[in-house]
């Protein structure tokens, strides 16, 4: 997953908050702070009066959208909650299974483990704004022929880490698919056909 | 005051769902002779799955996804404690937080298991009930608790269920095992012991409850919207119609989803007292302790055999551990799979404060299966024989262990050849641990057994309405499984149409019965009904065909959306201009027969591992799996792959990473996420290659078909441990198969003298 790096031990709670305001907070440092120093941080009143809600700007498959955001809302919950798209899941809610993943600026990110206010700006694609009307996406389509799912929960996820793969490197070998879907988990256990997919949308999309 | 409520029975739920269930229109009528599958234009291919679209786009809308408006946020409270007495619980902070709509007592008496649920609230928003949740001011007092099988047998031990914590719970015998043993030449006896396996479905458990005056509406991300209607009749003691229990998708089960649950129940409550729809999904963490588990065995296996390889007995003592429940029963395939005379099982459950395990795909057989075939695999190398040999020799054409009555089709021998040419059966060791170097490699097999013969009772209507919509519906439900796919494909088959073409209604209770979609039971129940009542409408079409072209019923054909005569395809009538010739919207109703009683019916397998250990570090890395399976007919092949795939990864991840670990200390599960409780993932895949021995039951029902689910994952651990034994030439006996008990096991080999 491409989600910016900083490298920091620590981080007080205002620091934290102001850092992320410039929107440079590393992911890993955000799960530390959240799961572990910080366990009364969450949205709604009390400790999140520290910081009051902002009005983010965002391009959301296309569609302009301003949004007002609490400091500690993260991107799944405003795509779910605020905007109904419920596409990207929640299933791990802590950046471990990739069943939240979304294009932000065209590379795939964990929704779950990215604030909104750290994407203020940003261009967001989700599963529901990849195909073009009636057309699917040739990932979509793959999927579909090679069977590329079972439960098909994790699906949404798995189909934007395979688009921004392709994106990144659009003659991905064998090895290279493994390692670009490997951010995300599939509980049914359809990997092998989910390879397949992508190769296939992969030589598709070569053709044009 | 009552501490030990009756204990759960996951299992006995498990099992009732093959039980036969009482038939509604008791016509099923002896099956309809079967086709060639060369006549068949989709049943058997490799077939896309209908509702693609809707899940490649996220327009399929899971229970998780759902919203409506006033719509409630339900959180549960769960006891920190393993077990304790609750002494006081005050809901009044809680209740008086601004947008707490409803709380609720749901304990008032002894906590058994840390992850037990407390109490619970309703408000506006999930984060303003989680500060509810933390405003709740419980007093416990503290008991003693075990939460492990070993030093809950001890004496002394806490008590956590009032008849002791060993409890018999099944026993068996057949002939005289004594006698079986003095025969052999050979008697080994060693023992095999299994993890707690979490099901960790994607989508976790979760329900929205919403009332319109006394009628209830549930969805809920269930494998059995029957007995979740069931379920929510007897606990809020309101009548079953009134309840409607939806699930148009859900993220895995696994069988943990197959009953009611509690927080079913709670959304059901808090939606009574708030007048509001309320919605409850449970955390990752709450998934991890407070939904149950397979439940582990530790079964200490003895055969005996002859120096040709014929068994002369087979006794099994096994301790099951599944928590304050029962656990599961471990005892048929050790009883089924191989031709003995005599046998003895002794199954004992060991209760721990944890939750109740509940059925995870395949039940007792997955356990088993590692014991059994372990043996199996030390037995051949006891013997000097080929593994596959020894298997072969013991072949059961009858069921009890060749000593009841004669399978109906057995297709395991085709399964063994298949499997063994594709992993090249050839390139094992001769001798386990005959291989040199740091890194061995090793080729094992397990076989399988189990009914998937579905539930006789199981309803399916197809309705033809005057504008040529053709509807298939049945109370069944799609689990991932790919039940709407052939539902469409077995309508379009019968009915001369296109798969796209059905209209297909699933996943709601108000319609005709199905079971619940656990034990490999939804396609060979749901599939056959549909035929049935497909055939019908199929009658209906071509009688009036008939009138219309003026040839007798018998020579008109339904294909290419047409109904045409046999003789002369010139003579033929759009269905869509067929239809409009039908009076009023027109239901067929179908129904899946009776299953025979002078034969006994079975899926069989067999699964085949390559795998590399290093020696050095301990680490396995499982290269190949082959399966071949005999389920009756193949369905879908495309769908049919894709549960083998499942049932192959969940059985490797098993077999080498999965294990909810408890702290005794505190009693509660410390790997409660993805992160801590290890699933096998992208890069731990290995090729795997299902095949299919397609030998059609022509007895079983009206497409000679079975299922797939548990047989996919049966065998799956224990090919791998085999294999590894096959690397090693000491066997792991053990899962997870992690590197530190690899590499004890070489001590163990080393020390052998």
């Amino acid at each position: 997953m491409d989600t910016p790096r900083k490298k920091k031990k620590s981080v007080s709670r205002r620091a934290f908050l102001q850092t992320m305001g410039g929107g440079a907070m590393g992911a890993g440092v955000v799960s530390r702070v959240l799961g572990k120093e910080m366990p009364a941080f969450q949205a709604g009143p009390g400790p999140m009066d520290v910081v009051a809600s902002k009005t983010i700007a965002l391009t959301v498959n296309g569609r302009k959208v301003k949004i007002a955001v609490e400091a500690g809302e993260t991107l799944l919950q405003v795509l779910r909650e605020k905007l109904q798209l419920t596409g990207a899941k929640r299933v791990c809610n802590r950046g471990e299974c990739g069943g939240c993943t979304v294009l932000v600026g065209g590379k795939p990110v964990y929704a779950c483990h990215t604030l909104a206010l750290q994407v203020d700006g940003a261009e967001i694609l989700t599963v529901e704004g990849l195909a073009d009307g009636d057309k699917l996406h040739p990932v979509q389509e793959a999927f579909i022929d090679k069977d590329g799912y079972q439960c098909g929960f994790c699906t949404p996820g798995f189909i934007m880490a395979s688009v921004g793969l392709l994106k990144k490197n659009p003659q991905p070998t064998f090895d290279e698919i493994r390692a670009g879907v490997s951010g995300n988990l599939c509980r049914c256990g359809n990997y092998q056909k989910i390879y397949a997919a992508v190769g296939a949308a992969a030589e598709a999309m070569r053709r044009g | 005051m009552k501490t030990h409520p009756p204990i759960d029975d996951a299992f006995a739920e498990y099992e009732k769902l093959s039980l036969p269930q009482s038939s509604q229109t008791a016509t099923a009528a002896a099956p309809a002779p079967q086709p060639k599958p060369s006549e068949f234009k989709y049943i058997g291919k490799p077939m896309p799955r209908v509702d693609g679209r809707m899940i490649v786009t996220g327009a399929a809308r899971y229970t998780h996804d759902l919203a409506f408006d006033n719509m409630l946020i339900g959180k549960i409270l769960r006891s920190p404690h393993a077990c304790a007495d609750i002494v006081s619980i005050d809901l009044s902070a809680a209740q008086a937080l601004p947008g707490v709509k409803a709380a609720l007592r749901l304990k008032e008496d002894r906590i058994r298991w840390a992850g037990e649920p407390v109490a619970a609230v309703a408000a506006v928003s999930e984060s303003r009930a989680e500060e509810a949740l933390a405003l709740i001011k419980v007093e416990y007092k503290p008991l003693p608790h075990v939460t492990a099988p070993d030093k809950a047998m001890e004496a002394g031990a806490p008590l956590v269920q009032d008849q002791g914590n060993v409890i018999k719970s099944n026993d068996a015998v057949r002939g005289d095992v004594e006698k079986g043993f003095k025969e052999a030449d050979v008697v080994l006896e060693k023992t095999y012991k299994t993890a707690w396996e979490v099901h960790q479905p994607t989508e976790t458990h979760g329900s929205v409850a919403r009332w319109d005056g006394d009628d209830l509406t549930v969805w809920d991300s269930t494998q059995a919207v029957q007995s979740v209607r069931d379920g929510l009749a007897r606990t809020l003691a309101i009548p079953a119609g009134r309840i409607k229990v939806l699930k148009h998708y859900m993220g895995g089960g696994f069988g943990s989803k197959l009953g009611l649950g509690d927080y079913t129940v709670t959304a059901a409550k808090l939606a009574k007292m708030t007048g509001r729809p309320v919605k409850i999904t449970l955390t990752r963490r709450e998934n991890s302790t407070s939904v149950g588990y397979r439940p582990t065995a530790w079964m200490t296996v003895k055969a005996g055999a002859k120096k040709d390889g014929t068994l002369t007995a087979l006794t099994v003592k096994s301790y099951n551990c599944g928590g304050v429940g029962r656990g599961d029963r471990v005892a048929a395939p050790y009883s089924d799979m191989y031709a003995c005379p005599n046998f003895k099982i002794e199954e004992y459950s060991v209760f721990v404060n944890a939750c109740a395990s509940r059925a995870m795909r395949a039940p007792g057989h997955t356990q088993a299966t590692l014991g059994l075939e372990g043996m199996m695999e030390e037995l051949a190398d006891a013997l000097g024989m080929d593994p596959l040999a020894l298997r072969m020799k013991n072949f059961a054409a009858k069921d009890k262990g060749n000593t009841g009555i004669p399978y109906s089709t057995k297709g395991l021998e085709q399964c063994y050849k298949l499997g063994a040419e594709k992993i090249g059966w050839d390139k094992r060791n001769r001798k386990p641990g005959g291989g040199s170097g740091k890194v061995r490699t090793g080729i094992g097999m397990a076989s399988q057994i189990w009914p998937g013969t579905g539930a006789p009772g199981t309803l399916a209507d197809i309705k033809l309405y005057p504008d040529g919509t053709v509807e298939a519906s049945c109370g069944t439900q799609d689990i991932g499984t790919g039940t709407r796919t052939h539902m469409a494909v077995v309508a379009a088959e019968t009915l001369g149409l296109e798969p796209k073409d059905i209209v297909i209604h699933l996943g709601n209770s108000d319609l005709p019965w199905a079971p619940g979609s656990g034990g490999s039971m939804t396609t060979p129940s749901v599939a056959p009904a549909v035929r049935d009542a497909a055939l019908k409408a199929a009658d209906y079409l071509k009688a009036l065909a008939s009138k219309k072209l003026g040839i007798p019923p018998a020579e008109i054909v339904l294909e290419n959306r047409k109904a045409a005569s046999k003789a002369d395809p010139t003579k033929a009538i759009e269905l869509k201009e067929l239809a409009r010739g039908i009076p009023r919207p027109l239901p067929f109703h179908g129904e899946r027969g009776d299953i025979p009683s002078a034969f006994a019916f079975q899926t069989f397998g067999a699964e085949f591992a390559e795998v590399e250990v290093d020696t050095e570090t301990g680490k396995i890395r499982v290269k190949k799996v082959v399966t071949a399976h005999d389920i009756g007919r193949v369905i879908n092949r495309l769908t049919a792959e894709s549960q083998v795939l499942g049932g192959v990864t969940q059985g490797m991840s098993a077999a080498l990473y999965e294990e909810k670990i408890m702290d005794p200390h505190t009693g509660t599960m410390v790997n409660t996420n993805y992160h801590d409780y290890k699933v096998a993932t992208a890069m731990d895949i290995p090729e795997i290659v299902p095949l299919f021995a397609d030998v059609v039951d022509e007895r079983l029902n009206n497409l000679g078909t079975k299922g797939l689910g548990e047989p996919a994952r049966i065998p799956a651990s224990a090919c791998i441990a085999n294999a590894v034994y096959n690397a090693l030439g000491v066997h792991v006996r053990e899962i997870p198969m992690t590197p530190a008990r690899v590499l004890a096991a070489l001590k163990r080999k080393e020390a052998r003298p």
